[in-house]
This record gives structure tokens, sequence and C-alpha cells, in this order.
């Protein structure tokens, strides 16, 4: 079934209440951590307290000797009897050598890299014996200089012996010399230089990771906070503890937010499974937010040079783009993969930019290793391309509504100059919608009320778009992926009606039990209460890739759709049968299958028990039951766009930011639940704000210590940074799933930081500002405001 | 973190130096100090507890002194570990002089700190190096005129020109160089 007659289906577009909210808001939620063993025991980590040391002796005889200490596993304990934790992407560098990969122990050998990097687990049999313990354990180290500046990394010392610079690797897209050959024609040129700061992501529940092990038939299983339990699943069998995945079941129950923090295979997870196979006992571990700051993936990090020819009217001709990024001390699963194909194939941007050349050094630093966070590379390229976007327009005299109508993609498909081909989209009409909702027409009356005040009032747009529905598996192995990016889903029709999926996507606050429950009752005809979704057991699930990437609804929702046609298919045969009538007469529609012109007809339901009783059944052609499994790969990725605007109010004698509009106007094709979709839009962008206007990880330049390692000192948004979201769509259907979605889950992240910092410094353009890096906290937006005075 | 200063101390410099370099006198004077016991030659070993906002913890390490230039001038060579809740190290130089009726105590230091006093305690530690020496100062002025009641001053109230210690080296190192900040 295609988007153009899936849309008119009843439910679609409907905002069925979250199925999911009775238990979370009455506390009944089964998270990992709600997870009690019999015979449970605690593990807790010794972790490193120096960013760049060699260890010289960890001594664990006094922390033996503590009450209900049962063992303390070390380096030594692991070394050469467990793999290291893998990078899922391989990238190919400029000169065509393999990304310098660096072995990743689960717990510290002979050298620390970060602080926070674990050095030694302690089981004990409770939590709290166990963290006394870890207090007793004597680290020796021999601290070496660190290495936190991306800009001083290729002089520092080495943190791994393959990378003797520190550079990861030197990667590059698109036509250097059709970029250079542009420039040399360009009538005017834009430049600029650009930090996007570090994030640390903050789900609301801290990871956390229990592991049983039976001895009798030698079958672990793991609880953890995951977005993709089989992933987990599959590279700790194969890569880690080289063990065949039917003696690894991985479950991940309830998760209370993911951002991308939690698709990497962490050594906590590791560590449990490995701590329960050598005691035979279960072992839990959970994060204490202190933790979390040190020791979940981090986000962004980005220090990038762009600059944009133009001929005279201001079209582009080219743009060249270079950054120096962060990866921190280690690999993380996608940590290559990030700065890369999720980044730089999307600075075309929504324009026409014949030509594109972007390069990318990646460094190893001592600091946390650097992972997706929600939108991944692509908010790192929407902030490059819409704040240079908005300076060609400053720098040119046109406003930030005419520099982008001027260069818009208007004709779909487009092939950009790096590797995308968009598929649908209309992004003037998006600019429109926006224009209109934040009533820009009135904006210069608001602006001289403010300034009336003694305020600086300012506007600023971000036309993003992103790259979602990862992914197509024949692309992504192309570009470096070492698994495929398909997905799948199962579709079990049960004897008496109710329907149970059960989809390899995971929801940790997305919705999906909603959603997908839509697309069942939809298509079948079913009550959504009598839809059961089913995600995040290995034992249960077919197979699945999990949740990042704003994919769950275009490539898991695709599968569902899939397999929702072959319950269709067979159920019009089951149909025929008792109708006796032929097959191609049977039409199916809400919940009935009807021979076509005529009233013989026959409920889902009583098809559905003539499937599991077939004592009236065609078993000579047909097999007994309703139960359908697909697998869905997309032929492209998915392309969200959209514009926001953002209006700021800043008070020059603070240099307080205060957001008075912002506007989104998003493309995410078909929609089934809006309530679900304006949610991940208001977080989405939340988080963007967040990252704009407060949030900044940072690492002492001296000491590699971590400055914003709890909630006084990194600012997370608040209810109070933020004013109501005015929020439009506009619907271009994607081509490449069956429900034409585009996925919605990274999109405010992706668009929102720019529009903040073009509005920013829009209102600060007639004191002389000319620049500001995020966060614009008002320290920041002071100083700027006293620089340009000076 | 880098801390400087001076302090008035009351008794003479030779009385100071001595009393800087006497164990008893800095584990009385040190807030916090369980035990110093000599190390080696210019060496000790020290055990202090701290508590730097949310982390409370037993510090154990070694102290070395170094360019000694008696009743002048030393370097103290810090080093504090408190396990999980992290480790302090830095170095102060302290020097003597006599000034007015006593002493003047100079220091210069510089310390970092690591682990989770750096993650959670950082913002606090420049407070609480700041009591920790002030402490100190009290202690080691307090001790002073214990063992030499003549310089009492005549109004007790005033308890005037607290000493000023290579010590405060010390508190700082010690005590300020564990909680230090890591600026």
């Amino acid at each position: 079934m295609g988007a153009n007659e899936f849309v008119n289906k009843p439910h679609i577009g409907e905002s069925v209440r979250r199925v999911e909210d009775a238990r979370f808001i009455t506390g009944q939620g089964n998270y990992v951590d709600d997870i009690v063993e019999a015979g449970q025991k605690y593990a807790a980590f010794v972790r490193s307290t120096y960013p760049h040391a060699r260890l010289t002796g960890v001594d664990t005889s006094a922390a033996e000797e503590m009450p209900g200490v049962i063992r303390i596993f070390t380096g030594k304990d692991i070394a050469g009897k467990c793999g290291g934790l893998p990078a899922g992407w391989m990238i190919v560098q400029v000169d065509g050598a393999p990304m310098k990969e660096p072995q990743r122990p689960f717990l510290a050998i002979d050298k620390v890299r970060y602080v926070g990097e674990p050095v030694a687990m302690v089981v004990a049999d409770t939590k709290e014996q166990a963290q006394n313990a870890i207090e007793s354990v004597m680290v020796d180290y021999d601290p070496l200089d660190p290495v936190i500046d991306v800009h001083k990394a290729a002089n520092g010392p080495a943190l791994h012996a393959e990378a003797p610079d520190n550079r990861c690797y030197k990667w590059g897209i698109g036509d250097k010399a059709g970029v250079d050959a542009a420039f040399t024609k360009a009538a005017h040129i834009t430049k600029i230089d650009l930090i996007n700061n570090r994030m640390i992501p903050n789900a609301m529940e801290p990871r956390a990771a229990n592991a049983t092990f039976s001895r009798a038939t030698g079958e672990s299983t793991l609880y953890t906070t995951s977005q993709n339990p089989h992933l987990v699943r599959l590279l700790m069998c194969a890569n880690i503890l080289q063990i065949p995945e039917t003696k690894l079941r991985v479950v991940a129950p309830d998760v209370g937010g993911g951002f991308g923090s939690k698709i990497n295979v962490y050594p906590e997870d590791v560590g449990v499974v490995w701590a329960s196979r050598a005691l035979n006992c279960p072992v839990k571990w959970t994060a204490e937010r202190s933790e979390s700051f040190l020791s979940d993936t981090h986000g962004r990090d980005h220090h990038t040079h762009a600059e944009m020819a133009m001929d005279k009217d201001g079209h582009f001709l080219a743009l060249r783009v270079h950054s120096d990024v962060n990866l921190g001390a280690y690999l993380a699963t996608f940590g290559p993969a990030v700065p890369t194909y999720m980044y730089a194939t999307l600075l075309a941007g929504q324009y026409k930019t014949p030509q594109l050349y972007a390069e990318v050094d990646a460094w190893f630093t001592n600091t946390a290793p650097v992972d997706a966070y929600r939108g991944a590379g692509r908010p790192e390229a929407s902030y490059v391309v819409e704040r240079i976007v908005t300076r060609c327009g400053w720098e040119l005299g046109l406003s930030q509504d005419e520099i982008r109508r001027r260069n818009f993609i208007t004709e779909y498909p487009y092939q950009t100059p790096v590797a995308m081909q968009y598929d649908t989209g209309d992004w003037p009409k998006c600019l429109d919608e926006a224009n209109k909702l934040a009533e820009v027409d009135s904006f210069d009356q608001r602006r001289k009320a403010s300034e009336a005040k003694g305020l600086r009032r300012g506007i600023g747009y971000s036309s993003y778009v992103e790259a979602c529905g990862m992914g197509p598996s024949r692309i992504v192995g192309q570009l470096g992926a070492r698994a495929g990016l398909y997905e799948s889903g199962e579709v079990r029709v049960n004897p008496t009606g109710s329907v149970t999926v059960f989809t390899g996507t995971h929801s940790h606050g997305q919705g999906h039990e909603t959603a997908f429950a839509q697309l069942v009752a939809a298509r079948l005809g079913v009550a959504i209460e009598n839809v059961e979704v089913v995600h995040g057991d290995t034992n249960r699930i077919p197979f699945g890739m999990g949740t990042y990437g704003s994919r769950s609804l275009a490539v898991g929702g695709g599968a569902i759709m899939k397999a929702l046609d072959k319950i269709e298919e067979k159920a019009k045969k089951i149909a025929a049968h008792l109708l006796e009538a032929s097959d191609a007469d049977i039409e199916f529609e809400n919940g009935q299958l009807t021979v076509k012109g005529t009233d013989k007809k026959i409920s889902f339901g009583e098809v559905a028990l003539a499937a599991y009783v077939p004592h009236n059944y065609p078993l000579e052609k047909l097999e007994p039951g309703l139960d359908e499994t697909a697998f869905f790969d997309p032929p492209n990725f998915t392309f969200p766009g959209g514009t926001y605007i953002c209006e700021v109010e800043i008070d020059p004698a603070t240099g307080v930011v205060t957001i008075d509009r912002f506007t989104c106007v998003d493309d995410f094709g078909v929609i089934v639940n809006p309530m679900l979709v304006d949610g991940q839009v208001h977080g989405g962008v939340m988080q963007g704000i967040g990252q704009a206007l407060l949030e900044e990880g940072v690492y002492d330049q001296e000491t590699g210590q971590l400055l914003t390692g709890s909630f006084m000192d990194y600012t997370m948004p608040r209810a109070i940074n933020l004013p109501n979201f005015r929020i439009g769509t506009v619907c271009t259907p994607c081509t490449s799933n069956p429900i034409g979605s585009k996925g919605a889950g990274e999109a405010g992240a992706i668009g929102a930081p720019p529009a903040v910092i073009n509005a920013v410094l829009d209102a600060l353009k007639p004191l002389g500002v000319n620049d500001i890096d995020m966060p614009a906290t008002p320290f920041h937006v002071w100083t700027a405001i006293h620089n340009a005075k000076a | 973190m880098d801390m400087q200063g001076s302090r008035q101390l009351v008794v003479q410099q030779q009385e100071a130096w001595e009393a800087l370099n006497d164990p008893a006198v800095l584990k009385l004077c040190v807030p916090g100090c369980k035990s110093i016991d000599p190390d080696g030659e210019n060496a000790y070993k020290f055990v202090t507890g701290l508590k730097i906002g949310p982390v409370d913890a037993t510090f154990k390490g070694t102290i070395k002194l170094s360019d000694i230039n008696p009743p002048n001038s030393y370097t103290i060579n810090f080093d504090g570990n408190g396990g999980a809740a992290g480790y302090g190290k830095g170095t102060a130089q302290v020097t003597l002089a006599p000034k007015d009726s006593g002493c003047e105590l100079t220091y210069t230091a510089h310390a970092t700190v690591g682990g989770r006093m750096a993650q959670v305690g950082q913002r606090l530690v420049d407070g609480v190096a700041k009591q920790m020496l002030e402490l100190f100062f009290k202690r080691f002025n307090d001790e002073m005129l214990r063992r030499h009641p003549e310089l009492a001053p005549k109004d007790a109230s005033k308890g005037g020109g607290i000493p000023k210690w290579v010590w405060i080296v010390v508190a700082a190192a010690v005590v300020a160089g564990i909680i230090v900040a890591t600026r």
C-alpha cells in the first residue's frame, strides 16, 4: 500500500493519546533499575581521575577485604581474553588509507585516556558496599600531559600508538578542484568561523545494565538502557565476548530518553555481562548522575571554517568547508560516521550550490568519546549552512528571506554535489508558511516597541534539511557502515483478532506503542486498544537495528506496512475460501472482507479465528495461522526540511537573551499522529535552544577535568527559557517508504540553533557585534557588546 | 588554581621556621589532618579528611620539601590521593622574612584537583581552600601563642597578627592543594 492510499485510512493523522502514558505517569514503567533478580549482586566502577596517564598499578587488596565485596576485576583480568568495543563505521581517508582504529578495552589495561574511563569493577552484595569499596581501590597513575584542544592535538602527546599525531582520519567529500575553480569566478566571498559546542546528553534516566547468567545453559541475559538491543547483542557476541548470539539475550525495557547517547555498546554493559558469567550471579550497575556526565558519549564539538562563493546577485556558486572535530579518547559506535557521512552530506542544505567540497580532520583527545546527539552531524551541518547563508545575505544587503529564496532548490528529485538525492520537498512554501505564522510582517513594530524599552530585538531564520530514515543498506555500506540499516516488523494476528506487533525499533519516549498501533488499526480495522506493540527484546523480535536518526516510522513503520500487506493478502485468501469467491474479488475495508459488488462479507476477526481453527480452511493451498514478518530496506534516505524563525529580545545591560517567539514549519511528509510529532518538535527545539543559549560541556585545558560535571555547572533548558511554540506543517509525501513519512525526531535540534544565533546577531548588529559563539549566555552576549564598543 | 598571599606571624622567623617543620604543629593546625609523619629526609606522609560540598573523603599523600634554605624559604611539593574522590597536587613556594616584631610568611601555590572533586566540587574549591587556610593560620597562631605566651598581645581580643606560615602553603597545599580548584 502506498502513501496516497494510506493517508485516507482511519486513525491516520489522528492525535491518538499515548497508550504508554498510563504506566509512565503512574510510576508503573519497567526500567532497567527496576529489575531485581534473585541473588542480585551490584557493580560499581573505579574511574580514572586523570585524563591521560600510564596505569602503573591497581591495588585492590584493601577493597577486597571490605564488607560484601565478592570480586574486583581490573584490566589484567580481561587482557587478551576479551575483544575491544568496536566502531560501527569505517571511514576511508582522503589518501585511501583506513581510519586509525585503536582498541578500546572495557577496563583500562595499561593507560587511561579520559577522566571517567573505567579502571576497575567491584562486585558486591549491595550497591552501597560496591560503592564503598571503589573508594578503597588504590590506582597508581603516571600522569601524562592531556590533549584537550583539537587545534593542539597534532603536536600533543599521542593517546594511541596507532595515531602518533592523534588524527583518526582526514576525510573529504565533493569536488575540490571544481570548488577552487568556482571561487576564482566569485563576485563575492563570505567567510565564517564557527564552533559547534560540546553537548552532554543528560537523558532523564541514567544508563543502567543488569546481566544474568545460567551456568546450566550458558545463556546470558542483559537488561540495558539501549536504543538498539540487537546491535548490542551483535557487537557484544561477534566482537567483544565472541560467543554465539544464541547465548546472549539483550532486553531494553522502558528507557527514559536516549538522544543518541544510548546507541553505544558501553564498557559497563560488557562489564556486567563479564562479571555475571565469571561469578554465575546477576550483576547490576546503575549510573549515578555524576557518572553520566563523565561517561555517557558527548555530542557535537566541531570547529569549522566555511567559505561561500557567490555571483553578484547572491546566487551560490560553491561552498568550501573545513572542520576539526573532536572524537574524544576512543571511537564510539557511530563516532566516526557522525562528523562525516551524517554531516558533510547535508552541507548543500536547501540550496542549489553547484560545487561543494568539505574536509574533516577528526582528532583523538583526552575527553569522553563523542557520538550521536539528537541530529548527529546534521545539526552541525545546518549550523554551518544556515549561519553562512544569513551572513551572505547580511554582506550583500539581502534579507534572510531573500537570500534563501534566491537559492532554494525548487525541483525534485534533486541530486546534491555531496551524495544525497532529495526526493521531495517544497521549501519556498515552508518559508512562506513560517513567515505567516511568525507574523514577520509586523516585526518592525515589535522591534520598535522593544527599543522603546531599551531592549534589542532580532529575528533569525533557519531553513534546514536533514537526512533521516537510516537507511538504504546498499548506500550506507558503500559509505563505511559495518551493518545493514533495514528494519524488521512482525504482525501476529491472534486467534480472537487482537494483534501483536513486533518491531526492531525501540521506543524510549517516542510513542511507538501508539503510532504503530495506529498503523495496524488503520489497515486491519481492529481497535487500537487491541494492538500490542512489542519492542526491545532480542528473544521476541526477529531482528532490528533500533531507533536513532528519526528512522522508526519511516523504516520500522515501513517493515510493519509490508508485513500488513502480507496479512491482508492472506486474509483475503481465507475470506475468499469462506465466502466461496475468488481471491481477486475480495475487498478489505474497515475490518470487513467483502465480495466485490455483493453484500457477502466476513469480519477480520472471523478470518483470524478460521486461520487458527482451520476446520473449514483451504489447507491444501494455505498454511494455517496469521503471522507475517517483513524486512524493509528503504531505497533512499528521507529528507525532512522546513523553516524556523526565532525572535529574541536582548537586554544589552545584562546580556540576557529572551526568546519571544519561535516558529517552526516542518515538512515531515505524512504524519500518523500529529500530537506525537508536536511533542518531538517541542523536545527537539528545546534541545536546540539549550545548545544555542545555555549548554556547553567544558574540560579544563590544563588538567583535563570535566568542569561541567553536574547540573550546577551544566545548564539544562527549563520551561522558563522557552516561549509557546508556533508550529505548522507542510506535507510532501516521502517516496522511499510505504507510509510517506520523513521522520520528526531530530528536526527541532537541527533547525533551532542557527535560528537562535541568527536572531541574536540580528539584534546585536546595530551595536557592532559581528559574531558570537554558542552558547550565547548572558556573559558571552554582554562581553560581545562591550568588545564591540571598545 | 593559583593562590598567593602573605601573613604576618607573631613569632620570630627562626621560631616560625621550626614550627613549620614540626609535624606535631602541622598535625594540630592543618584542618582535618589525621596524621603527618616523617617519611625520609625532608618528606612527610599525611592522612587528612576533606569535605568539599558533596565530596567527603580521606586523602593520603606525600609532602616533599625542596630548595630548602633555612630559615628563609622552601618549596613544598604535595600530592594527595582520595581514591574515587579524586586527587589534589601541586607546589608552593614559601618564604619567611623578618617584619615588625615577628616575621612575614609569603606563599605562592599552584594546585590542581582531579576526579569527583573537580567534577562536582570545583566551584566550591576556592572557597573551601580559603576557609581552610584561615583556619590553619588561626590554629597556628594559637599554637604559637601557647608556646610563646610572652608574645600574647596585651589586648587579647585583638588577636592580631595571626601567623602566616609557610604552612599556609602547606595548609594551602595539603588542604587547599587537595581542594584546590583546577583553574
